[in-house]
């Protein structure tokens, strides 16, 4: 084999997983948007609020802090897609659902956590976003939410 | 020991403020976490080692914070806050802090004296 034959199954190769990256992720993605919609349907009733104070005639009893946190992975096409679009400029929509996904898991999990200790507000949401490396090109975001979670009366 | 995000506790009145407290902790995951995490990174999904650290860390910042509050003597933190850098590639840092006071339980609404009605409905402007 010829240098020009390797560099072709060096291109096949790449775009190859480029390629079933973008298939699998997609699916997961997918998948993981469906058990956020199951998820924030069963946490309806728990009413978020990122204000300071509670209205003026509520009286709130046992306030207790809580906090949910997510993790999510880029996946090869997504990164390959943002290198694409950085050249043009404009939205990176692979970007914007992986942020999305991460912010609606932890408001998810700190939901569920208000829940549990008998909450039904969780009051003064905050949240805090970083980015995580893993290596040369990988990486993901990660997101803490949190709240003070109260009873209602 | 109360620890909340809003700057007052629905009815609790602060009688004395003891000042900042804060926790922070740095972490690292091992390096089977890290290769997993590059695995995932190929085809995305949630990468659970870093949320589990995440948690930890989470904890273990509160936990100082909170110890830092018990010295001061104070029984709650108010207006919790959370802060993350990363240091180096593979280490970040979790900061918590908030203010730590001394709260007693507002006089309850059922009181007779007029006085005491005007103090809780006031506690709600006023925190």
């Amino acid at each position: 084999m010829d240098d020009e034959t390797f560099t072709y199954i060096e291109y096949g190769v790449a775009i190859g997983l480029v390629v079933a990256a973008g298939l699998v992720g997609r699916a997961i993605e997918s998948a993981h948007f469906r058990r956020l919609r199951r998820s924030e349907a069963a946490l309806s009733t728990i009413v978020l609020s990122n204000l300071n104070r509670l209205p003026y005639n509520w009286r709130a009893a046992s306030p207790v802090l809580v906090a949910g946190a997510a993790v999510i992975a880029t996946d090869y096409f997504k990164v390959f897609a943002a290198g694409i679009r950085s050249l043009v400029g404009g939205r990176v929509r692979s970007y914007e659902t992986l942020l999305e996904r991460a912010r609606r898991q932890a408001i998810v999990r700190m939901t569920d956590e208000a829940r549990r200790l008998g909450a039904n507000v969780v009051w003064n949401v905050r949240f805090e976003t970083s980015t995580i490396s893993t290596g040369r090109r990988g990486g993901g975001v990660s997101v803490l939410a949190y709240g003070t979670a109260m009873r209602v009366i | 020991m109360i620890v909340v995000t809003t700057e007052y506790i629905p009815g609790k009145r602060i009688v004395e403020v003891k000042g900042l407290v804060q926790g922070s902790t740095v972490r690292a995951k091992h390096i089977g976490r890290d290769i997993a995490a590059s695995l995932k990174n190929v085809f995305g999904g949630e990468l659970k080692g870093y949320t589990e650290l995440l948690v930890e860390s989470r904890r273990e910042a509160v936990e100082r914070m909170l110890a830092q509050a018990r010295e001061l003597g104070a029984n709650a933190v108010l207006n919790v806050r959370f802060a993350t850098s990363s240091v180096t590639q593979g280490a970040a840092e979790l900061y918590a802090y908030g203010t730590a006071v001394v709260v007693v339980d507002e006089v309850p609404l059922s009181g007779s004296a007029p006085a005491a009605t005007t103090t809780s409905d006031e506690s709600f402007n006023r925190g």
